[in-house]
């Protein structure tokens, strides 16, 4: 087990090695530099701010030098806040993009795998279709316009939220749900998918003429094996949650990473676009990591490839 | 992993004559009322969409700040925005943009699917491993940002757009391909083609990817929905399509902002792309249960 941990973690290093080399050459490629757009300088003042970041050097020494920062976990100052280094921005923006994050995938676990048990345990009545069928909606509707809708029906006709901010503790409903809705579409068809397969074999049979309770059927003999899909598919689903909340982060105004992520890319802040990129690459990578080790946890087969 | 395409029944009566695969698969396709109705207005709305200089009643750019936003009305049947467009030649120009970046992007990402695959799933060995490992690792990555570096770098315009997108969708058809490939690459007449001494190359382009096209058409279909999901939401973060041109996700972006005073310019769009892409995804998998393919996925 240690041994996949570690052969696992040396195969992400070089990915992000050449996520970050790939990165840095695409923003030198970029005609003009970021201070270019500043109306008032002159060439001494610009001269002098290139000097002050690096630019001035050979690209080959830029790049070293920006590698040699990573490595060292530092991923440089941002060129549009002057005084602030990347790290300090993600720092300070991340812990809101991950409890939106977080709540989005809690509300996607709860509901979903609860619709998907039930939808299984009473596999085509109105109790599996009623589910189902708005499962498909979820995964059809995108957040972009999810998100509005429910600010529409429940911040503007309702009243119940507020439209916009993340400041009171019921700020966080509406962009929880409409970052979550999708996922948790999906894995109630995953649930319900794997627990139909879980629920026709013959030691769910064995443990019915035993005289165990449904309860028990589920809780100790069918979820275990039933929930595998589900976990593989959170790897995908962490990069999911982060590339939605891109979206829901700029309907909601929430002041989270992806949302100055969004600006540094409009702003062209390089180091801070390169920073967040890099920063959601590692992040995936290791949710996907867990999620393997999660995975081989739970299906002993597994142990022995 | 090998089709398994339904066998229809032998019938030993010389005088019946059996079905072929297609017909077969048109059969089970008509009976899915679904997929038809996805369809049929799938096709109706490109007709509108790509007919859209004769239908519009009106033009989508020229403002008219007179009457500004106005509700839908007999003039302007989904109303107008707040620059007093008219939105219903909006949303089916906007449709033109979105379609066709559907469908130029799917090209792409189907093309560098299919030949990613093909070579992987033909040649083998060490470098099937290594190409496949390169589609894991990029399955793990959050692709869509990629994609902003692109076209902050490069500047926001709408061939990028195509090729970025086409570019990050192409995953799932190389595995497929790959596995189809891997099955066929056993067949005889392969061999025998190997035995004349062809190239690889010629083996790749002429034998395999002929071989595999019925399956790469059908999963083409849901691949189209995911790619316009795509656009909407770079042009809705504001990295797509740039104004004057309109997409479904700007407009949906212009609707949000918006909302409370003028909820019709967020309604109709978000009407319609919800609508289309229900009708792709409906008929994309009506298409696949008719020919019942086995999915790598769930």
């Amino acid at each position: 087990m240690l041994r996949f941990i570690i052969k696992r973690v040396f195969e992400a290093i070089p990915v992000l090695l050449i996520v970050a080399t790939v990165s840095f050459f695409l923003m030198k490629m970029m005609p003009g530099g970021p201070f270019d757009t500043e109306k008032v300088t002159t060439p001494e003042i610009k001269k002098a701010i290139e000097a002050q970041y690096g630019l001035d050097k050979p690209v080959w020494q830029q790049y070293l030098d920006y590698m040699g920062h990573l490595v060292r976990g530092d991923l440089g100052p941002s060129y549009r806040y002057a005084g602030w280094t990347v790290n300090e921005l993600i720092a300070s923006t991340f812990p809101v993009s991950l409890e939106l994050g977080c709540y989005a995938l809690a509300f996607a676990l709860a509901i979903g795998m609860v619709a998907g048990i039930i939808a299984s345990l009473r596999k085509n009545t109105a109790s599996d279709y009623v589910p189902m069928s708005l499962a498909t909606l979820g995964i059809c509707l995108p957040t972009f316009v999810t998100g509005p809708l429910l600010i529409l029906f429940f911040g503007i006709c309702l009243n119940w939220y507020n439209t916009s901010g993340w400041n009171l503790p019921s700020d966080r409903v509406l962009p929880s749900i409409t970052l979550g809705l999708y996922y948790t579409a999906y894995i109630s068809r995953l649930t319900r998918g794997g627990m139909l397969e879980i629920l026709n074999q013959d030691f769910i049979r064995t443990a019915r003429a035993k005289g165990a309770t449904e309860w028990r059927i589920v809780w100790k003999h069918a979820l275990r094996g039933g929930l595998l899909s589900v976990v593989s598919f959170l790897g995908p689903a962490v990069a999911g949650i982060i590339t939605g909340s891109l979206v829901v982060e700029s309907i909601f105004q929430i002041p989270g990473l992806s949302r100055f992520f969004i600006m540094a890319g409009f702003n062209r802040d390089y180091t801070m676009v390169m920073g967040t990129v890099l920063f959601f690459a590692t992040l995936t990578i290791f949710a996907n990591l867990v999620v393997d080790i999660l995975q081989v946890w739970l299906n002993p087969k597994l142990r022995f490839e | 992993m090998s089709a398994e395409f339904p066998t229809v029944t032998q019938h030993t009566s010389e005088v019946e004559v059996g079905q072929s695969l297609w017909q077969d698969a048109w059969h089970r396709l008509r009976q899915n009322k679904m997929a038809v109705a996805g369809a049929i207005f799938v096709l109706l709305l490109a007709l509108a969409s790509f007919l859209a200089p004769l239908i519009a009643p009106h033009s989508y750019e020229q403002t008219n700040l007179a009457i500004g936003a106005t509700p839908p009305s007999l003039a302007h049947w989904f109303g107008t925005d707040v620059l007093g467009r008219d939105l219903f030649s909006r949303t089916l120009y906007g449709g033109r943009i979105s379609l066709s970046v559907g469908l130029v992007a799917t090209a792409v990402s189907v093309i560098i699917g299919v030949l990613y695959g093909s070579i992987s799933g033909y040649v083998g060995g060490r470098l099937d491993v290594v190409m496949m490992r390169i589609v894991d690792i990029l399955y793990s990555l959050p692709f869509v940002i990629f994609v902003i570096l692109l076209m902050v770098i490069f500047g926001r315009n709408i061939y990028l757009l195509f090729g970025a997108i086409g570019a990050v969708e192409w995953l799932d058809m190389a595995r497929i391909v790959r596995g189809q490939v891997m099955s066929l690459k056993k067949q005889e007449y392969v061999e025998a083609a190997v035995a004349l001494g062809l190239r690889k190359r010629r083996i790749i382009l002429r034998h395999m990817i002929p071989n595999v096209l019925g399956i790469v058409i059908i999963y083409s279909t849901l691949i189209v929905p995911s790619v316009m999901l795509l656009e909407a939401f770079l042009s809705f973060l504001g990295f797509g399509v740039q104004p004057p041109m309109s997409s479904w996700g700007t407009l949906i972006n212009d609707g949000a902002k918006s909302m409370e005073s003028y909820p019709w310019l967020l309604i109709f769009p978000s009407l319609f792309f919800a609508l289309t892409l229900f009708s792709l995804n409906f008929l994309g998998d009506g298409l696949r249960y008719a020919l019942d393919v086995r999915t790598s996925k769930d």
